[in-house]
């Protein structure tokens, strides 16, 4: 179904010694193949050269290096990544990222699941509910929302002129630094739009016969729901999970434009990648921000490996 | 028994409608202070201004270096070019992929799927070194290029998962005929698949009007700018006090992407739920 799951499946058979493997030779159109395969696959070879690993690598030896843009890179060893971990700044903006990662996805993938649950079967204007729900999926990663939550959160926006209506007076939230990072935190549980609809999809593969033979066997509500949908959803929440975990890592365009590029109020919304950008963009500093960036893909490639190893003991794949 | 259903289906539907409001209502209020004046945009939460004022609009429009109208041509440059290089390059991949037998295939298509999860981050520096010793920075090519050569790599995946469940006997029939591969990817595969480039053309539209972080890097001046990085610097410039305007201008530069939802919709929610794109 998905990329993730062709991949770890792609892992399993290989071990078996793989079906697509062919034991004969390879005959005459095989080798014609071979000619049009170069043809078609072109582009993407170069751009995987060119693009995508050729920079990588690159990367990796600018991270030992102290270049700057101006001057030729000069070999410094590990140095780069001895700073980082005296750098006060980085380790906040790890901290800052984890916070928000930790508790901002786990409850963005609650609501989706939560209200794919509630919209599910037989509801009339499920289309229109969906529709709704998913939009601000698909807005929230742009300047213009960004631009509208640091209003919305300010000292004079929507929050606090509802909270006066109340008679409680609110304060900044955006420009506090307790507060701020939980404006984007709540900016992110906003777009579970996009899981949601997953989660749909993935409710309606569920074949209706499992719960009427439940129903008969007098299984309540709350038991079908435990006993049949969650086991039968849980490689769809892990898909999600891994999926949001690695893109909410990544944040970047919110915290930029409510922060006004600094991540303040003082480096509550530093997040990793913006710090990372201050360093490479800001100050140029690009063997620094090269060794960020190799232990931001080390920090991803650990929390994608630590979760397909545990989802060995909650994941549940029927076939 | 029917009522007390009927009842239920009332109540459900009443949250339902309740929660999608508070969910946007942030979004209408948008639109709607965009038409009030800017003293009171601090004080009124209600989404009906007491009096209409468009001149948010024309304020916003010519607040910048440039008139709006230009920054939204540099977008739609760049949105055509990405649109364009990712049709063409994903399913030409996409095409070997899914209906030719070559040497390491399952080894190649690995290393796609997994250069998917790559962060843009770990990339961008030398990125950024290569274009500029291309004399690329501050042009559109950094955004563009890469696209004609199938960075894109989600967009491979989903079309190899579209053109693996067109009949084989199809392309097989045209090779019986004399058919090249060429002529089997254009006559045959690409008329089948419109669905799928249409889903590719859709989200590429979508994230690259909305992308950031790479035309803040690669577009240097005003003249280049693109309409986030525009309204980016429209907030540093005049800081709080013009909500108005600021607003205005989102407004405007979520149209598009509006558009593009209410058309695409059937098309977004199928590669959402076959692919787990966002």
């Amino acid at each position: 179904m998905s990329a993730l799951r062709e991949l770890s499946t792609m892992r399993r058979e290989s071990g078996r010694g793989g079906p697509g493997r062919r034991r004969r030779g390879r005959s005459a159109a095989e080798k014609g193949d071979n000619r049009a395969a170069v043809f078609f696959l072109a582009p993407w070879f170069i751009g995987l050269f060119v693009i995508t690993a050729g920079p990588l690598v690159a990367s990796l030896y600018l991270s030992f290096t102290d270049y700057n843009l101006l001057q030729d890179p000069n070999w410094i060893g590990w140095e780069n990544y001895v700073r980082m971990f005296a750098d006060e700044r980085l380790l906040n903006s790890l901290g800052v990222t984890f916070t928000y990662v930790l508790i901002s996805v786990p409850l963005q993938l609650a609501a989706a699941l939560l209200l794919a649950i509630v919209l599910d079967r037989g509801l009339r204007g499920l289309a229109i509910y969906r529709s709704v729900f998913y939009l601000p999926s698909l807005l929230g990663g742009s300047v213009a929302i960004a631009i509208l939550w640091r209003q919305v959160f300010g000292t004079n926006g929507l929050v606090n002129q509802f909270l006066a209506l109340l008679g409680i007076e609110g304060q900044g939230w955006v420009s506090h630094p307790d507060y701020a990072l939980g404006t984007l935190m709540i900016l992110n549980v906003w777009t579970f739009g996009a899981p949601m609809v997953i989660f749909l999809a993935g409710l309606r593969q569920i074949p209706e016969t499992y719960y009427e033979a439940a129903a008969i066997d007098g299984a309540s509500r709350a038991r079908r729901f435990r006993s049949i949908t969650l086991p039968l959803l849980t490689p769809i929440i892990f898909f999600n999970l891994v999926l949001q975990l690695i893109g909410a890592f990544q944040s970047f365009t919110q915290a930029f434009v409510v922060s006004g590029g600094t991540g303040g109020p003082a480096d509550s919304t530093l997040f990793y990648t913006l710090y990372l950008y201050q360093r490479g963009f800001g100050a140029f500093d690009m063997g620094y921000a090269s060794a960020m960036a190799w232990l931001l893909l080390v920090i991803i490639g650990g929390m994608t490996a630590v979760n397909f190893f545990a989802s060995k003991f909650w994941v549940f794949y029927g076939d | 028994m029917l009522w007390r259903t009927r009842l239920r289906s009332i109540v459900r539907h009443a949250l339902l409608i309740a929660f999608g409001l508070v969910m946007l209502y942030p979004l209408l209020w948008m639109v709607s202070s965009s038409m009030k004046p800017n003293d009171i945009i601090f004080r009124d939460p209600s989404l009906l201004p007491a009096e209409w004022d468009l001149s948010n609009y024309t304020v916003g429009w010519n607040a910048l270096a440039h008139p709006f109208t230009h920054y939204l041509a540099n977008s739609a440059v760049v949105v055509v070019g990405a649109v364009l290089g990712n049709l063409i390059s994903c399913s030409m991949a996409a095409y070997a992929f899914a209906r030719l037998n070559f040497t390491g295939r399952r080894l190649w298509f690995a290393i796609m799927l997994m250069s998917i999860m790559l962060p843009i981050h770990v990339v961008i520096v030398p990125q950024y070194v290569l274009f500029s010793e291309l004399d690329w920075i501050n042009t559109f090519l950094p955004l563009i290029v890469p696209k004609f050569l199938a960075t894109d790599a989600f967009f491979i995946f989903l079309m190899v998962q579209f053109f693996r469940g067109i009949p084989k006997e199809l392309d097989e029939a045209a090779r019986l005929d004399g058919c090249g591969h060429i002529r089997i990817y254009a006559r045959i595969m690409m008329p089948l698949s419109l669905p799928a480039l249409a889903t590719t053309a859709i989200f590429t539209f979508i994230w690259t009007w909305n992308d950031f972080f790479g035309q803040l890097i690669f577009l240097t001046s005003p003249d280049m700018y693109t309409v986030p990085v525009a309204l980016r610097t429209f907030v540093d410039s005049t800081g709080s006090s013009n909500w108005g305007a600021l607003f205005a201008m989102s407004i405007v530069s979520l149209i598009p992407v509006f558009v593009v939802f209410l058309f695409g919709q059937k098309y977004l929610v199928k590669g959402i739920a076959t692919t787990g794109i966002k």
